[in-house]
């Protein structure tokens, strides 16, 4: 199943790099991964996507914290949890009617479209992962030219925060 | 006012501020700064090797004999990559060290550099940790949390890349050695949880058919009389890893020998029908388990470890407990007495009939299961024996990898820690002499035995030089058989003998005139009835390096072997017979 990896890492040089090659070496698969800094600037918030079963993830969780540089680990997919994913596309809108066509479904998924030519709409979606895979296929036919995901943000429901 | 320093001295400061007293290394173009800060002081020493990877394993046989964290001293680009296999060897084996390497100057990093290695990036699989000190004011507290981290928690080799200009003997600071190192980033566990350690106990007593099972974590930890107290305590049997013998006393009854691939009878087929496993310290590595699925189909597993990641990689732990091995195996004798928990006496009685039963079928110290010596023909195994003969069982034994590996470690019966030194996880050959180095240096009058094969001893060979300039008297027992003898085993139970590069007809070198070209005692030993009396010679020169050739039958296997595929107690026990 897929599991979405939360960590609070050290904003070091390098810090990246042991979280990464760490799935390399010990065979796992990143599906998505984003970082960034936080609101404290010597701490980032990294997020990666992987699959794998309960054991598989436990042992990842362990792995992870298990590095120096890692300050908190936690898969929120064990409890209740928010993600999104931002995606820009760039889409081919010849037409009116396939203009029209392309502005209805991007209202439909409360998208925006985000610039404009006269054979191209650029179109900004966020939302979990499930959604923009579903609007990829909406327009697929019409033509997409570019696809641009962010990978998955993630964040605990209720009272529960990821914090040092 | 505050002693002004620069880079190097303050490196070599802070390691004389680490408690390091002596450092393994090598010097080079990026190193230099600091070897001349080095060469401008007396308090820490320094030994120079011929190759860097002989360093990292001198540090390591010195670490693994006193517990202390070893410390070496590379350059930059070939210096750091020699010492590469070294650094992987210690991290396979929890092996406590700081390794510092030069580096190309800051302006130079990314450019290609003569001799310029990205040593963090390369390193960065087979360290605990690394660091890249990019300003002079970072070195003492990078080198004192490299330190910290080395030897806390589940130990590890620790890099600390250093640019040369971060040492630049013009640019100097004030020197401030921190007091006490934290990081909110680590915080290693000590104890384990409490509610945990109750069951387990439980577990214990309540047990039928127990075997405790314990590896290097013993020895890391220096649990070994902790462990001893409750197995006698309990009346359990112990088995040790690789890693971990002379965690148990080898000579005392309740021991059952070493487990796994080349364990003994009586241990793997204890293991297989136990009904409760305590594994202490070990991490049930493919070496031990055979097949996964097959391992230990009745038992309960209680498993400690300071390292979370060990508990349930391989094999589901029932009770798994968190902590120092020390830490916890104390806590469970005061919870055994509060709950005033008595084991099970009769069922123990009938456990130790069936292990005895086992012991006398089959086991490898009941009785000979191999071919008597005699004349021309000196089987490795006697070699052995009569190494543990002459030494009183009270050497210090390094080995290198391979047949004569597993025959030192089924025959040499260890009754104390950190007296077998071994490259266990990653399998290096070349370990035994330069690691027999490490622990001489730390022990100068002990006996340090280097068991050894004419293979082995071949990829660090050069260190007879080392031993010269530092007068260590290590004992080198080579068992040449003119093959690689483990290689050649698997071939011959494989590979319908098929000898794919095992062997090295005529090619071997004297080594006696080798050993005395480096200024050494030779001595080739060809018949079994000059084997002890050549043997007591060798140790009574006291001061001396001695180079024992010993030819030893070319055709012997180690037994007992796993069955490839089978469970723990699936055996071959000689070439023709299997359980």
């Amino acid at each position: 199943m897929k599991r979405i990896i939360s960590i609070l890492l050290e904003n070091e040089s390098g810090a990246l790099s042991r979280v990464v090659g760490l799935f390399a070496q010990r065979g796992y698969n990143i599906d998505t991964l984003t970082v960034a800094p936080t609101d404290d600037d010597t701490l980032s918030r990294l997020t990666l996507t992987t699959q794998g079963d309960d054991e598989m993830a436990e042992q990842m969780v362990k792995q992870l914290h298990k590095l120096i540089d890692t300050i908190k680990v936690v898969d929120l997919t064990v409890g209740a949890h928010i993600e999104r994913e931002l995606m820009l596309v760039k889409i081919k809108a010849v037409g009116n009617e396939v203009r029209n066509e392309l502005k209805s479904c991007v209202e439909i998924f409360r998208g925006h479209v985000i610039d404009v030519t006269s054979s191209t709409y650029t179109v900004q979606l966020a939302g979990d992962s499930d959604k923009l895979d579903a609007f990829i296929e909406a327009v697929r036919e019409i033509g997409v030219m570019e696809v641009v995901r962010s990978g998955v943000s993630g964040i605990s429901r209720g009272d529960k925060f990821l914090r040092v | 006012m505050p002693t002004m320093m620069s880079g190097g001295e303050i490196v070599i400061r802070a390691l004389k501020d680490a408690g390091v007293e002596t450092v393994w290394g090598y010097p080079g173009g990026a190193a230099l700064h600091i070897y001349d800060a080095l060469f401008r002081q007396d308090d820490v020493h320094h030994l120079l090797v011929r190759h860097e990877q002989a360093a990292v394993h001198a540090a390591d046989g010195f670490s693994r004999s006193t517990g202390k964290v070893g410390t070496v001293l590379v350059t930059s680009g070939p210096g750091a990559t020699n010492a590469i296999t070294g650094i992987a060897t210690a991290y396979m084996d929890s092996v406590p060290m700081v390794v510092i390497s030069g580096q190309v100057a800051m302006s130079k990093i990314g450019q290609d550099a003569f001799q310029e290695t990205d040593m963090v990036g390369v390193s960065r699989p087979i360290v605990k940790h690394s660091f890249l000190v990019t300003r002079t004011e970072e070195i003492a507290e990078t080198i004192a949390k490299a330190y910290y981290i080395a030897s806390t928690g589940r130990p590890g080799p620790v890099v600390v890349d250093i640019p040369k200009d971060v040492t630049d003997p013009d640019y100097k600071i004030a020197y401030k050695w921190p007091a006490n190192i934290k990081m909110r980033s680590y915080q290693p566990t000590d104890k384990g949880h409490r509610g945990q350690i109750r069951r387990a106990v439980k577990t214990l007593v309540e047990a039928k058919r127990p075997v405790i099972y314990t590896g290097g974590g013993i020895i890391l930890d220096n649990a070994a009389e902790q462990l001893t107290q409750l197995a006698q305590k309990l009346n359990f049997p112990v088995t040790n890893t690789l890693m971990g013998l002379g965690g148990y006393p080898a000579t005392d009854t309740q021991y059952l020998g070493m487990l796994g691939m080349h364990g003994t009878y009586e241990a793997n087929t204890a293991m297989h029908h136990a009904d409760v496993i305590f594994a202490v310290g070990a991490r049930f590595d493919d070496r031990v388990t055979n097949d996964l699925e097959k391992f230990c189909p009745s038992a309960t597993i209680i498993h400690v470890d300071v390292d979370p990641t060990s508990i349930s990689k391989n094999i589901n732990a029932h009770i798994p407990i968190v902590g120092t091995c020390s830490a916890v195996l104390k806590e469970m004798s005061i919870i055994a007495d509060e709950l005033e928990a008595e084991p099970d006496k009769e069922a123990l009685a009938n456990w130790w009939a069936q292990i005895n039963q086992w012991r006398d079928d089959k086991g490898i110290y009941t009785a000979n299961r191999y071919a008597p010596s005699g004349g021309d023909l000196i089987k490795p195994q006697d070699v052995i024996k009569t190494l543990y003969q002459v030494t009183d069982g009270q050497a210090f034994v390094t080995s290198d990898v391979g047949q004569h590996q597993m025959f030192a470690a089924q025959y040499y019966l260890f009754d104390k820690p950190r007296r077998w030194i071994n490259s266990g996880g990653l399998g290096t050959m070349g370990f035994g002499l330069p690691a027999a180095m490490g622990v001489q240096l730390a022990f100068p009058d002990a006996p340090v035995a280097c068991v050894t094969g004419e293979g082995s001893i071949q990829m660090c060979i050069q260190e007879l030089s080392t031993c010269s300039q530092y007068k260590l008297p290590i004992k080198i027992i080579s068992l040449n058989n003119s093959a690689l003898g483990m290689v050649r085993q698997w071939q011959d139970m494989n590979y319908s003998s098929r000898y794919s590069q095992s062997l090295y007809e005529e090619s071997l070198p004297d080594f006696v005139a080798l050993a005395e070209a480096y200024g050494h005692v030779g001595m080739k030993v060809t018949r079994y009835e000059d084997l002890e009396a050549k043997m007591r010679e060798c140790f009574e020169l006291r001061d001396r390096v001695v180079f024992m050739d010993i030819c030893v039958d070319q055709a012997e296997h180690v037994y007992p072997m796993q069955v490839p595929g089978g469970s723990m107690r699936d055996l071959w026990l000689s070439k023709t017979e299997k359980t």
